[in-house]
């Protein structure tokens, strides 16, 4: 498919990659996204890249659009090869699965045959892509989850579900960063909050990087809950 | 200081918005009419992108806590200060422990009421606007409660005078509102019925029309096929359409991306208008070329700085008595 430029009124041009969740069209979204940033192009004011798309706002009266799509467009071209920039990073989540915290544990292990065991083991064994970020502040898209794992959503929506609930739904996994109704079956929470607006780096993750859950205690929960309410928490990143 | 005595019924602090954090799903919130906001600065002789309050359908009551010049913009609720009319789209100025009190909208759905110096809350990632999603911005992110005591900044232009907007600059709220689109970016997904339909019905803004969204009630709106896309990224006016077929307008708190095909986007101007639609109220969406869109983006521009040296021009106020009627004149350097 061709890439496509779309208006999205007067202030916001749409370079569309693809119509797929799509792990290369993801790559060549979020390496186009850090050329665009690189070359802090006057009048450009953000950029938003998702699954298959990037968003670029822009001042039409620093740059038009017939500037700005010429300029976009000599950066596909690069996007396909090698990314330049900021490289992705790997941060570990710490995930306390089961109990009070993981409901349906249980009903995803029964689901699919397994163990909750089996299911711990599986879920946090392979590091995750952040396709991209989205729904609610933080919310990461994460694709590459195990298939053995899948799980449909509940029937009901649950009309609460406390902040730092990670869950399954379909082939997705991911957790919630804010306290919000949703349907996914949840197996477990995260004492950590990826964002801390008073942080100078007040985002934990940023979309193209990647995600992997490490199963704690409750002992560790309760230590890693504490030392992120008092802003001493060390989060856990490194190279994927 | 002023102090928030009743706040109304939705009632938060709010700026141009958090711009540049949309790629971490944090929505840019701000003030939903950017005009009203941006006008009741100019009067108030606020710096731009002063903090101000937004209040939604109904006014709150506040008590300033110490003398100050404030201005009141947008839609009209009949503000009075110690019982006193106050004047909308215009300047004045109130003393220690005076109180403004503010009714339900007469026109339009939202008003601004900017202090001079500020609504100074700390600023997160840029922005003093309240994000109540993300819990983040104005008073302790979230809507502002009866007791809550807001401090005021002291940057200012200092050379302003108290005045009442001219009526030229004043927008009126009209029902139906006509809203200028500009077409896509996934109007492929519709039938030309489908379009038509869009362009040519009217809709209704319904209950359910928040700083998130405008859920509009009408015709169904056809699609081609499936009503779903792979999320891409909203923007504020993005004209979204579910598979139930009726139209949602995404606004200052909307959500950063999503999977419902984009008929059209609202052209930014236009999106102040919306803004102040209620519940009820009529919408027909026109469409337009993007040099209209443009041509409407840089007027809009052109009148904030028109306003700004309006407000400097000299200016004589006299009360003159003809025949025993009073007559209030007002002679304004050309």
């Amino acid at each position: 498919m061709a890439v496509r430029m779309l208006a999205a009124g007067e202030q916001g041009l749409v370079v569309e990659f693809g119509d797929s969740i799509d792990s290369a069209l993801n790559d060549r979204v979020h390496a186009f996204c850090r050329r665009l940033h690189e070359a802090k192009l006057p009048g450009v004011i953000e950029i938003v890249p998702t699954y298959r798309s990037a968003l670029v706002m822009f001042d039409p009266f620093v740059i038009t659009r017939a500037e700005l799509q010429s300029r976009a467009d000599s950066m596909l071209e690069a996007a396909g090869a090698a990314t330049g920039g900021k490289t992705p990073r790997l941060v570990r989540i710490p995930v306390c699965y089961g109990g009070e915290f993981g409901p349906d544990l249980e009903f995803v292990a029964g689901h699919n045959h397994l163990s909750p065991d089996d299911v711990i083991r599986i879920h946090s064994a392979r590091p995750l892509k952040i396709y991209m970020l989205g729904f609610m502040p933080g919310f990461p898209y994460l694709g590459g989850m195990d298939g053995r794992i899948a799980a449909p959503r509940l029937r009901k929506p649950r009309i609460r579900i406390p902040a730092g609930s990670v869950g399954i739904a379909g082939t997705q996994t991911g957790f919630y960063p804010y306290e919000s109704p949703g349907g996914w079956r949840l197996i477990g929470r995260t004492p950590i909050k990826p964002f801390n607006p008073a942080s100078h780096d007040p985002f934990l993750y940023s979309a193209g990087d990647y995600l992997q859950f490490r199963p704690i205690t409750n002992e560790e929960y309760e230590r890693i809950r504490r030392d992120a309410e008092g802003g001493r928490y060390q989060p856990e990143v490194g190279e994927p | 200081m002023i102090t928030i005595l009743s706040p109304g019924p939705m009632t938060t602090v709010q700026d141009e918005g958090r711009w540049g954090y949309q790629g971490f799903g944090m929505p840019p919130a701000g003030a939903m009419d950017r005009y009203a906001y941006r006008v009741a600065n100019l009067l108030a002789g606020n710096r731009p992108g002063a903090a101000a309050l937004e209040m939604t359908i109904g006014g709150a009551t506040l008590r300033f806590d110490r003398p100050h010049v404030a201005a009141i913009c947008g839609a009209d609720m009949g503000a009075r200060l110690n019982g006193k009319p106050v004047a909308n789209w215009s300047s004045f100025s109130a003393n220690s422990c005076d109180e403004l009190r503010m009714n339900f909208a007469a026109t339009g759905c939202r008003a601004y009421l900017a202090v001079q110096g500020g609504i100074n809350v700390p600023a997160v990632l840029g922005s003093r606007s309240t994000c109540t999603r993300a819990g983040i911005g104005g008073h302790h992110g979230r809507q502002l409660r009866a007791g809550d005591s807001l401090p005021i900044g002291s940057e200012f232009d200092r050379d302003i005078r108290l005045q009442a907007l001219c009526r030229s600059f004043i927008p009126e709220y009209r029902n139906p509102i006509e809203i200028r689109v500009l077409s896509g970016p996934q109007d492929d997904y519709f039938t030309p019925a489908g379009i038509e339909t869009f362009y040519w019905k009217t809709f209704k803004i319904s209950y359910d029309a928040d700083r998130m969204g405008f859920r509009l009630d009408g015709p169904e709106i056809e699609h081609r096929g499936s009503p779903d896309i792979v999320s891409d990224a909203l923007c504020t006016g993005s004209v979204q359409v579910p598979g139930h077929g009726r139209p949602i307008v995404l606004m200052a708190d909307r959500q950063t991306a999503g999977g419902y095909p984009k008929i059209a986007t609202v052209i930014g101007p236009d999106v102040s208008c919306l803004a102040q639609g209620r519940p009820g109220d009529r919408v027909r969406f026109v469409r337009c070329s993007e040099e209209e869109a443009l041509g409407a983006l840089r007027a809009e521009r052109d009148r904030y700085g028109e306003i700004a040296r309006w407000l400097k021009t000299f200016m004589l106020r006299m009360q003159i008595t003809i025949n025993g009627v009073k007559f209030e004149t007002e002679i304004r350097e050309g």
